[in-house]
């Protein structure tokens, strides 16, 4: 299987006092890059967010955009040309698998590529069997993209890139939206690619354990422009894993802090009582949870088993299929159902986060966002101020109060919309994903937060893949998987 | 979350599904021009019949068939009831309220209605149920030679249509979750679609971002890994819908019903 994937030569990467930034924008996105990755080598790139990592990313695969979207000063280089003649020769797979399938058909879809790239009929569809193979995906070429999990859509990805044979495979967050499953499914795809192919990779993750034993090289970039670290992991490992771990890059053998907590439950907040939930089909049934004051329960498991789907339900925002959601100790003169609580009844009580942040987003502004639930409980306007600044500074956004939601990085979006919640002050609080994105500082911070409302009597509940997070703050873990659920107390 | 995809692909045993749909949009065509410049019911009536021959070949069951056409016929019975009640009266009125005048005329015309709008209808939902968009944008590009870039473009678009659905049931959720979901109906809607947009528009950009990174858009001279080829079996199609527009216009003129929209 090896002779045609091995066939692309591995290209070098060179860059040269490079620098770029946005149309319109004063601040260089990337400035005086000086680098030299050799073809081969296995590079994980890494930095705060902000140090223009993907901007480089997106340059190297040549789709940063024309004169147009920004400017660009020294020189950046592919093998031996210009990086933006090198689309074709670059493999880029991205963060969200849902934006990466572009046709229907698993066949179809890794073939894409290989026609833009003018490769004959016959090569083409050779090439498509043995990239699919090459990533471990066992199915038939007819086989429907849309069905496919998100760790399948992001091999289906890095198939479609392996068969236009790229001499550099670039990889911007590929398991960032995966659950731990899809996580181990893409990396090791990823290894036998590059055992089989032998190409140049560059990767950029946050949770860098995972590529840690993958690769040969690690370089930090700096948000002001340059190269703070490069070396072999263990180099620097030794040498800046203590100031790495201080700047926020998620270091192996550096865990975040956990704060302490008081664990001193209260009164019972909400429980369920034979609880289904689904859209349509229920996808968990007999669910009996209770949560207290001052309690964090977790809700763990693969994707697709219902957990944003019970967030929801218990969230007051989904219908049950069957049972009850009874939030007594909340309802504080309203009926037990939070269902049938009026929009702006629900936001002091219970405040629900969403998966997606840029769903929530309803202002133009993040102190504007920040606002809006406290004028739907008719705050006043000095009551409100009181409460966004101080808010926003411990979610570290005081910075950013005029800025566009839509315009901030994926960590502060999630930051923003836990802001928003929180200002009605509800006793309650249903976060979906909390910490996804957040580097190990803004992680430890956001975390240490949560530890304080917790010990100071409301309650979380989160829907999670991260297992620091369920170690840090859980007290109550609901697994759940396409068998069934299992609930666990995580207090010893 | 299960994403709803209109692109999954279709797929049957039928010889239909093989056939190119640029012949099944060539075949509507055909029939559906001949249909639209004759309004007189014989015409139309004759051309049903033969399609109704047809029908048998078109690989859909009986359940299906109603349940895909069943849009077709509640629209033709509006258009119908539309133009007895409405339509240009001539001969015995039969019964007359402020504009409504059903006479002879506009119940010759509400049939042939009737029949015209089935007739060009129901074979375009039925050829075009076993339609792949895929094997359509193929087609397009390759045996019509429409630009790659645009059908291709237009093809990988279509697909995020099928997310606006989730997207809008999240924000629905999203601003009863903000507090701001009890009042203000048209305002509420308003900005909701205006997220959508938005959203639809990142989207958008960033599966554009996935296509160029592929290659898309380049300079090469594109290939085609699915051959789409018009053949035999296409050209059969299409000579079909040429003998059924010919037998409805013909008989139609034959019987002196021909009545020509071009020279009425």
């Amino acid at each position: 299987m090896t002779s045609v994937l091995s066939r692309a030569a591995p290209l070098s990467v060179d860059a040269q006092a490079w620098r770029w930034r946005h149309t319109g924008r004063s601040d260089w996105a990337v400035r005086g890059l000086d680098l030299r990755i050799e073809p081969g080598e296995r590079v994980l790139l890494l930095g705060a967010s902000g140090a223009g990592k993907s901007t480089l990313m997106h340059a190297l695969a040549g789709v940063l955009g024309g004169d147009e979207e920004g400017e660009s000063e020294g020189r950046l280089l592919v093998g031996d040309a210009d990086a933006a003649r090198a689309r074709g020769q670059v493999g880029l797979v991205l963060q969200d698998p849902d934006s990466q399938v572009v046709l229907a058909r698993v066949g179809d879809d890794v073939a894409f590529g290989c026609e833009n790239m003018g490769v004959p009929r016959e090569e083409t569809w050779l090439r498509v069997e043995q990239s699919l193979r090459a990533v471990g995906l066992n199915l038939p070429l007819q086989h429907p993209t849309s069905g496919l999990s998100g760790g399948q859509k992001q091999r289906l990805a890095l198939a479609g890139v392996l068969a236009m044979h790229p001499g550099l495979l670039l990889l911007d967050e590929p398991t960032a939206n995966l659950d731990p499953d899809g996580v181990i499914e893409v990396r090791d795809a990823v290894a036998r690619v590059l055992e089989a192919s032998g190409s140049t990779l560059v990767v950029v993750e946050h949770r860098v354990d995972v590529w840690w034993p993958l690769v040969d090289r690690v370089i930090v970039l700096t948000p002001g422009g340059g190269v703070l670290a490069d070396g072999t992991p263990d180099d620097v490992l030794r040498r800046e894993g203590r100031a790495l771990a201080a700047s926020g890059v998620w270091v192996p053998g550096y865990p975040p802090q956990y704060p302490s907590r008081l664990r001193r439950p209260g009164e019972r907040l909400l429980f369920t009582d034979g609880l289904a939930i689904g859209r349509s089909a229920a996808l968990q049934s007999g669910i009996d949870l209770a949560v207290r004051a001052g309690e964090c329960v977790a809700i763990t498991g693969p994707n697709g088993v219902g957990k944003t789907t019970l967030g929801l339900t218990l969230g007051g925002l989904l219908p049950v299929i069957d049972g009850r959601v009874m939030a007594e100790g909340l309802a504080g003169g309203l009926g037990a159902d939070p269902l049938r609580w009026k929009s702006r009844e629900l936001v002091p009580r219970i405040g629900s986060v969403f998966q997606d942040p840029e769903h929530q987003f309803v202002s133009g502004t993040v102190a504007g966002e920040v606002a809006v639930g406290a004028r739907a409980i008719g705050l006043s306007s000095d009551e409100t101020a009181r409460r966004i600044d101080p808010l926003l500074e411990r979610l570290r956004l005081g910075h950013l109060t005029d800025a566009n939601p839509f315009t901030l990085s994926g960590g502060e979006k999630r930051r923003l919309s836990v802001a928003t919640v929180l200002v009605t002050r509800p006793p309650l609080l249903v976060l979906d994903e909390p910490t996804f994105g957040q580097d190990s500082r803004t992680w430890a911070e956001l975390v240490a937060f949560l530890a304080e409302l917790l010990d100071e009597g409301s309650s979380v509940i989160a829907v999670t893949h991260d297992v620091h997070l369920v170690d840090a703050l859980a007290d109550i873990e609901l697994r759940m998987s396409r068998a069934g659920h299992r609930i666990e107390s995580r207090v010893s | 979350m299960p994403t709803v995809d209109i692109l999954t692909p279709r797929a049957g045993t039928a010889a239909i599904y093989r056939i190119n749909p640029v012949a099944k949009l060539a075949a509507t065509a055909v029939i559906g021009i001949a249909l639209a410049l004759s309004i007189d019911w014989v015409s139309a009536s004759v051309a049903l019949a033969c399609e109704a021959v047809l029908f048998f070949f078109a690989g859909l069951g009986p359940r299906q068939f109603v349940r895909r056409t069943l849009p077709v016929v509640i629209a033709s019975v509006f258009a119908a009831t539309t133009i007895l009640l409405y339509g240009r009266a001539s001969g015995t009125s039969h019964w007359r309220f402020l504009l409504v005048n059903v006479t002879d005329g506009s119940i010759e015309l509400s049939i042939a209605t009737l029949l015209r709008v089935l007739a060009i209808g129901l074979p375009a939902v039925v050829l075009f149920v076993t339609v792949d968009p895929t094997d359509l944008a193929d087609g397009l590009a390759q045996v019509l030679r429409l630009p790659s870039r645009f059908v291709l473009g237009a093809l990988g678009g279509l697909r995020l249509v099928g997310l606006f659905a989730e997207d809008w049931k999240s924000l629905e959720l999203a601003r009863r979750a903000r507090g701001i979901a009890d009042s203000g109906r048209l305002r509420r809607f308003a900005g909701q679609a205006f997220a959508l947009l938005v959203l639809s528009i990142r989207r958008g950009s960033k599966l554009a971002t996935a296509m160029e990174a592929r290659g898309f858009g380049s300079s090469i001279p594109r290939s085609w890994a699915r051959e789409s080829r018009f053949g035999g079996r296409e050209w059969m199609l299409v000579a079909l819908s040429f003998a059924i527009a010919l037998a409805a216009v013909g008989s139609s003129v034959l019987t002196g019903h021909g009545n020509f929209l071009a020279g009425a």
